[in-house]
């Protein structure tokens, strides 16, 4: 493949994979059985020619590949008032991709679709919470893969055997404790991702295990638990004891050994972290936004049943971003009707921090999502408040900021 | 320029360079935490937002949050708003990717290399850092 004997864009893609394998500390390389692409979103010129490019010089994946989120909806960007220009550009960068054999998922969570891979496959996945979802509720082995890194281990199928590929460092090193903390929390849905929030700077790039959850969390909240802890730290991998494959037991999930670092979680810190999701002072809300990741089944119909009956406030813009394969299960059950009777925007493809979705004036975007209030700030110049799903879909019915009582008040 | 103080670090993608220091302890994601239409860190929770990493030395700790950020860095070194150089404690293949990205695409690149957190210490924002193609670093402290 070096040589150019399988065509000049392989040949491009194993040179870089190649020149990687370095940086992870790999000395050879490994096949791969899938891959998920996130170079699909339209960061500028540079990423657009780049995947032109390689399609334009024959590249052709060698294993099944997915494709992340896109930076327009392929079917309503005109619904959403998306500019012309820009949706053209983000519509050829996802057909150089789609030339290249890729498949049309245009999704963040393609481990909730027929695509995901199985315990101990080896993969080569970008999109930070696809990774550390891959890694730790699956079992599938990838490292983090940057944009372009990923459609040259498609192309090649091979990545550099190194990081989480291999056995032993996927072991955690550290131990997270979480203290006592008051029954009814670990069951609420937002739980996640604020420990998830609070576990990202703690973990920096270690592989942790937590213990001490005495709880049963559902995919969709392991998916927001480890969004969050992706997008405040490098989580790629995180075992959570006797709940996640790998971590059977804590012995188990350290490998026999001593952890290098013990953190204990209290309740109080779970609040610092939660504060730290809202930059907001509080007031009228612009934007509500639920799906980062992309809204599962459930998670869309829990809002179809929240907003039944209901209506958004004038002025407040209502974004459920979620994949077409969802948005199409709910046309056919009927709820798609009911979240646009509400005033919701059901976006496939997409989402709102990839795409120029949410009117420029907004200032104030509220989410059930730490992933959103997270990159809210920087990426879309607004103020976030982090909050409950329900909180969420009252606030956009009242258009100022509603708080339920809850246990984080005490 | 005052007295003169030299490190050597360890080169991941080795180059000459030199620029004014950035300098923070908090790591930074490129996606979400730098303009690359402009250079300028955009992250508000980050110590550096507002500051501007164009043709100036980086250094954090490790890169932070999302794959995304080789990207953007890429599309900073094709539009000329790259940092010169960036340092961090730990080899990352988010920054180094979008870095090989420019030097394969574009045949320009920020200069990439890793020193010890204590190394990291010594290198304060305002200073001036000259890299060699060998990873020495040499820094002019400002006058103060």
């Amino acid at each position: 493949m070096l040589a150019g004997d399988a065509g000049p864009a392989m040949q491009l893609a194993m040179r870089i994979v190649c020149r990687m394998a370095p940086l992870y500390g790999a000395g050879s390389l490994l096949p791969v059985t899938r891959a998920h692409i996130d170079g699909v979103i339209l960061a500028g010129d540079a990423g657009l020619e780049f995947a032109e490019g390689l399609a334009e010089l024959g590249g052709r994946v060698t294993v099944p590949t997915t494709l992340n989120v896109m930076s327009m909806d392929r079917e309503r960007w005109r619904d959403w008032g998306q500019d012309p220009a820009y949706a053209d550009r983000a519509r050829r960068l996802g057909q150089a991709y789609l030339r290249m054999g890729a498949a049309p998922t245009f999704t963040c969570a393609p481990y909730q679709t027929a695509a995901a891979p199985v315990f101990g496959e080896q993969i080569a996945w970008s999109e930070s919470n696809a990774v550390a979802f891959a890694n730790s509720v699956i079992g599938a082995r990838t490292n983090r893969y940057g944009d372009f890194l990923d459609i040259c281990c498609a192309l090649t199928g091979r990545v550099p055997a190194a990081g989480l590929h291999l056995d032993e460092p996927r072991l955690a090193t550290m131990v997270i404790q979480l203290g006592s903390l008051p029954a009814t929390l670990v069951q609420r849905d937002d739980f996640y991702p604020i420990l998830g929030y609070l576990l990202g700077p703690l973990l920096g790039d270690e592989v942790g295990v937590v213990t001490g959850l005495d709880a049963e969390p559902s995919a969709d909240q392991l998916k927001a638990l480890l969004a969050a802890a992706a997008s405040s730290g490098s989580v790629a991998l995180l075992h959570l004891e006797g709940i996640t494959p790998e971590a059977p037991t804590l012995s188990e999930a350290l490998g026999g050994r001593n952890p290098t670092r013990r953190e204990r979680i209290t309740f109080e810190s779970l609040k610092q972290a939660r504060a730290a999701l809202t930059t907001a002072a509080g007031g009228v809300v612009d934007v509500v936004a639920f799906g980062s990741p992309h809204c599962s089944l459930a998670e869309a119909r829990q809002l179809a049943s929240l907003m039944a009956g209901h209506r958004a406030a004038p002025g407040v813009e209502v974004f459920v971003t979620t994949s077409r394969a969802v948005r199409d299960l709910l046309d056919r059950s009927g709820e798609l009707a009911i979240l646009e009777a509400f005033g919701a925007r059901v976006t496939a493809d997409t989402c709102i921090v990839v795409a120029p979705l949410i009117r420029a004036e907004a200032r104030t975007l509220m989410t059930n999502s730490a992933k959103y209030a997270h990159y809210g700030p920087g990426l879309l110049g607004v103020d976030s408040v982090f909050a409950t799903t329900e909180e969420c879909v009252d606030s956009a019915a009242a258009g100022t900021i509603v708080r339920h009582a809850s246990p984080w008040d005490d | 320029m005052g007295r003169l103080t030299s490190i050597q670090a360890t080169p991941i993608l080795p180059g000459a360079a030199e620029g004014e220091i950035l300098a923070s302890d908090v790591p930074l994601s490129f996606w979400g935490g730098f303009d690359p239409d402009t250079g300028d860190i955009i992250d508000r929770r980050h110590p550096l937002a507002g500051q501007n990493a164009r043709g100036r030395v980086l250094v954090i700790p490790a890169g932070r949050g999302s794959c995304s950020g080789s990207g953007v860095l890429l599309e900073a070194i094709r539009n000329g708003t790259a940092p010169a150089a960036i340092l961090t404690s730990h080899v990352d293949p988010i920054i180094g990717l979008g870095a090989i990205l420019g030097d394969e695409l574009y045949a320009a690149y920020p200069v990439i290399a890793t020193v010890t957190d204590a190394e990291r210490d010594l290198l304060q924002t305002g200073d001036w850092l000259s890299i060699a193609d060998d990873g020495r670093l040499t820094i002019s402290r400002r006058e103060s």
